[in-house]
């Protein structure tokens, strides 16, 4: 039987190898022309504690992490007992014999530990794994040796025997389930892409979209799932007047990166929902005295500790009107990897286009899987620099009702950045008429941020929809099956939340019904939608893991056909 | 009503030792101009909330660059401008509510990253703008607006708190001396590190404690006020700790460390560690 598409999910304890096992087939497996998803969820403790990961390989791009499990590897009995029941149909067990035994028919054992061990290399269980899984789905053994070759080939003295041991790793694995009798079909061979290719996680892809667009001064605390942009800055963001730096909380975090922001220099910081909590005063401090600055929200599940390690779309409404008073932040939503990175470098770009704070909104699932995609041109991808005051001194900072020229300090036009209402020099005067001129300028900024592009499909149908965020790839391949069955629906999609681009917000309004997918209980998006006068309905779903594939079909063919009925009578 | 902004309306009230702390800054900051040559516009006044924050829109003469953001935060913004602008002069101005209650968690955090900045905190034992509650430094079984039966913690003491956290120059001073005080500003602006300058600044409608500083030979009030004597080492942490545990008001620097680096120096120290990579070279290590 020929296979497009091959799903495992490797489950354990946390430093069982069920990571670097899934990462190491997805690599192998992109090396050599396949697409590749990995979709990981940790305990939040240090060592141990249930964890999972799961690897989708296709010879199509992949959308999601994939609904039903081909293979499960079970490194423990918890796992087998926790996940057994996703295994589909006519799918495999592995087991890890070197911890526990059973005897479920669709199982067979693998003495991981054991069999890395006589290879002289106990660090290869994860290639013995991976021998064994393409064996299940005959994947030529030259593709496992070319990952491995190109893995770990780094010149050192010992780099043959670590080759071979790993091959060997891989050969055992294999030789192993090809004595247990199961077989699952071919894998289709690849389509190799013709275009260069980048691995990466979002929060990776994040980051660079933020460098290349000039970040200059990063500040962070750590917090799951946005620690890894901390660490990756405090790396990467080194060099003449750049500076990456661990804070002492997110109150510090937002107005440090307010100081570095008002002095001149392009500046982010990234957090998750308890953090956005903290810097909510901040966010309005750098609204009231128009400071560019960009917050990334790694979404995790919430209110306060909430779930650190699992994923959830619930802190839309918190980062839209984060602070008290008159506010609406800039919010900016990717939809995956690819869209992380050019999300980076629009939000930078948003900051100093409109002289305000900025929000890059991702969420866990997102933040750690691994996947492929196309390296992005970065010369299509512009950098925006901030509009600046070079005149003489006697300038007043906040005059007029539109966008005006900052002054940075050391430099003329002296003012004073003021978080209380104030007037056109930033003194707080005590007339009602300069906060009607100035609450009117903040707003009237937004208007720069109003953007033309979006996804759209299928436009003439009257029902349509619109997901956001991390939950586009379940949704887009949703959206493609119901097409296929003939579903009348369309989609649309944009990054950008607010301002919404106006062309789509007037297209969403002309429709019957916009359907609106998204993980948190209350249809934030879709309450926002139908605030700005659309005819939305959420699809909610608040487990803490994304949405299937399977169960968006279904509810979204029962929306429409209930629709359709309604319409009829 | 400011000389520079007729829309500009608050006051201090009449008497109020903020006057004198503002008179000092600017002398500090034309001090310094003439020192240096570097024009007012280089330095940058971070102010916290209450009456003494407004100080950053009462500066007469040649404006600096001012934030007034929001209450408590005066240190992490200006940490954030010095890291950004290392060549920038960054002065915090705030009052004991907002630096040592609200703000209190920020000083230890900016002692121990000895950031190049000079702090002066205009100390008067109260809330003045929000109309007399109690503060850290307001002191125990003071009534207040805010406790009505007497206040039930002990004050807390400033110059003590510094010492403990490690801040790198610590002078002290009254406001009614303006001249003096420029002089602590700007040896606290000359030293690398973190230099907080603590001021009695009292409030002559909720606190006034005038008399009590200066005192009143009639009445038989000695002075709280003392100048620190010339013998005084203070690089030695030890006689710093002495002479704070004296009690009163000493006038002149306390402790000065200069010793260690300072943050400017240390974010140097690490970027002769770290590799600095091209985009490409970035975009690389994940393309294959």
């Amino acid at each position: 039987m020929q296979m497009n598409d091959f799903v495992v999910r490797f489950a354990g304890e946390g430093g069982q190898g069920v990571v670097t096992s899934a990462e190491g087939l997805a690599q192998a497996s992109t090396q050599v022309g396949y697409h590749a998803l990995t979709y990981a969820t940790f305990p939040s403790q240090i060592l141990g504690g249930p964890t999972w990961t799961q690897a989708r390989i296709r010879t199509e791009p992949v959308l999601s992490s994939g609904d039903e499990i081909d293979v499960l590897v079970a490194f423990n009995e918890e796992a087998y007992e926790t996940h057994a029941e996703d295994v589909r149909e006519g799918g495999v067990i592995i087991y890890n014999a070197d911890d526990f035994t059973m005897t479920d028919p669709r199982s067979f054992g693998l003495a991981v530990d054991t069999l890395a061990r006589s290879t002289g290399n106990n660090r290869a269980a994860n290639m013995v794994v991976i021998g064994a899984l393409a064996q299940l789905v005959h994947m030529p053994q030259q593709y496992l040796e070319d990952f491995v070759e190109a893995r770990f080939r780094r010149g050192r003295d010992n780099d043959d025997e670590i080759i071979s041991s790993n091959i060997e790793a891989m050969k055992l694995g294999r030789q192993n389930a090809a004595e247990s009798g199961f077989v699952l079909g071919d894998l289709a061979p690849p389509n190799p892409p013709d275009y260069q290719q980048m691995m990466l996680k979002g929060n990776e892809a994040i980051s660079l979209g933020a460098v290349h667009a000039g970040l200059k001064f990063y500040a962070g605390y750590p917090i799951s799932p946005a620690t890894t942009i901390l660490l990756w800055m405090e790396r990467n963001l080194v060099g003449e007047n750049k500076f990456a730096y661990q804070v002492s909380s997110e109150i510090e975090a937002i107005t440090a990166i307010l100081g570095a922001g008002f002095a001149g220099k392009k500046s982010m910081t990234a957090t998750a929902g308890p953090g956005i909590s903290l810097m909510s005063e901040g966010l309005g401090l750098a609204w009231m005295a128009e400071i560019p600055l960009v917050v990334v929200d790694v979404q995790r599940g919430g209110p306060a500790t909430g779930l650190p390690t699992k994923t959830e779309q619930s802190d839309l409404m918190g980062c839209m009107y984060p602070a008290h008073g008159d506010v609406r932040m800039p919010i900016i939503a990717p939809g995956s990897v690819e869209e992380c990175l050019v999300a980076g470098a629009h939000a930078i770009n948003w900051a100093e286009r409109y002289q305000g704070p900025v929000i890059l909104m991702s969420e866990m699932s997102m933040a750690e899987r691994v996947q492929n995609i196309p390296r992005p041109d970065l010369t299509k991808i512009p950098v925006e620099e901030r509009l600046t005051y070079e005149g003489a001194n006697g300038y007043h900072r906040y005059s007029g009702s539109e966008l005006s020229p900052m002054p940075l300090p050391g430099g003329p036009g002296a003012y004073v950045a003021n978080g209380s209402e104030h007037d056109e020099m930033g003194d707080t005067p005590p007339l009602p008429s300069r906060h009607i001129q100035m609450t009117e300028r903040r707003f009237s900024k937004l208007k720069l941020l109003e953007e033309d592009k979006y996804e759209a499909d299928n436009t003439d149908a009257r029902v349509a929809i619109m997901t956001w965020g991390g939950s586009k790839g379940p949704a887009q391949e949703a959206y493609d099956q119901l097409r296929e069955q003939g579903v009348d629906v369309g989609w649309y999609f944009s990054m950008f939340l607010n301002p919404l681009p106006p062309r789509l917000l007037e297209e969403l309004r002309s429709k019957e019904l916009v359907i609106v997918p998204e993980l948190n209980y209350q249809g934030q998006w879709a309450g926002i939608l139908r605030s700005e006068g659309v005819k939305a309905q959420a699809i909610t779903q608040y487990t803490g893991l994304p949405f299937k594939v399977s169960d968006l079909v279904s509810r979204v063919t029962e929306i429409v056909s209930e629709h359709t009925e309604a319409a009829r009578v | 009503m400011s000389k520079k902004n007729p829309e500009y309306d608050f006051k201090w009230c009449p008497g109020c030792g903020d006057f004198g702390v503002r008179r000092a800054l600017e002398f500090a900051m034309i001090n310094r101009l003439e020192e240096t040559g570097l024009p007012i516009e280089n330095n940058v006044v971070v102010a916290g909330i209450g009456c003494s924050g407004n100080l950053v829109h009462l500066l007469e003469g040649e404006q600096p660059y001012g934030i007034h953001g929001i209450h408590g935060r005066t240190l992490p913004v200006a940490m954030g401008i010095k890291m950004a602008r290392p060549e920038l002069n960054v002065v915090v101005v705030a009052g004991d509510g907002d630096f040592l209650s609200i703000g209190g968690e920020h000083i230890a955090p900016q002692a121990a990253r000895n950031v190049n900045l000079t702090a002066v905190i205009m100390d008067n034992g109260v809330y003045g703008l929000t109309k007399g509650q109690s503060s850290p430094t307001t002191e125990m079984g003071a009534i207040t607006s805010s406790t009505p039966f007497g206040k039930i913690e002990e004050d807390l003491d400033p110059l003590e708190l510094y010492l403990t956290l490690g801040v790198s120059y610590i002078a002290s001073g009254f406001s009614g001396q303006p001249r003096v005080l420029a002089k602590l500003i700007n040896e606290g602006m000359n030293h690398d590190g973190m230099a907080m300058i603590h001021i009695q600044s009292p409030c002559v409608t909720y606190n006034d404690t005038f008399q009590l500083i200066k005192g009143n030979a009639r009445e038989g009030i000695a002075p709280a006020l003392w100048d620190i004597p010339e013998d005084h080492d203070p690089s030695d942490k030890r006689a710093a700790e002495e002479l704070v545990r004296q009690g009163g008001l000493p006038v002149g620097v306390i402790y000065k460390d200069e010793s260690r680096q300072s943050l400017d120096g240390n974010m140097n120290i690490i970027r002769s560690k770290a590799r600095e990579r091209s985009m490409d070279q970035l975009m690389d290590a994940y393309t294959f």
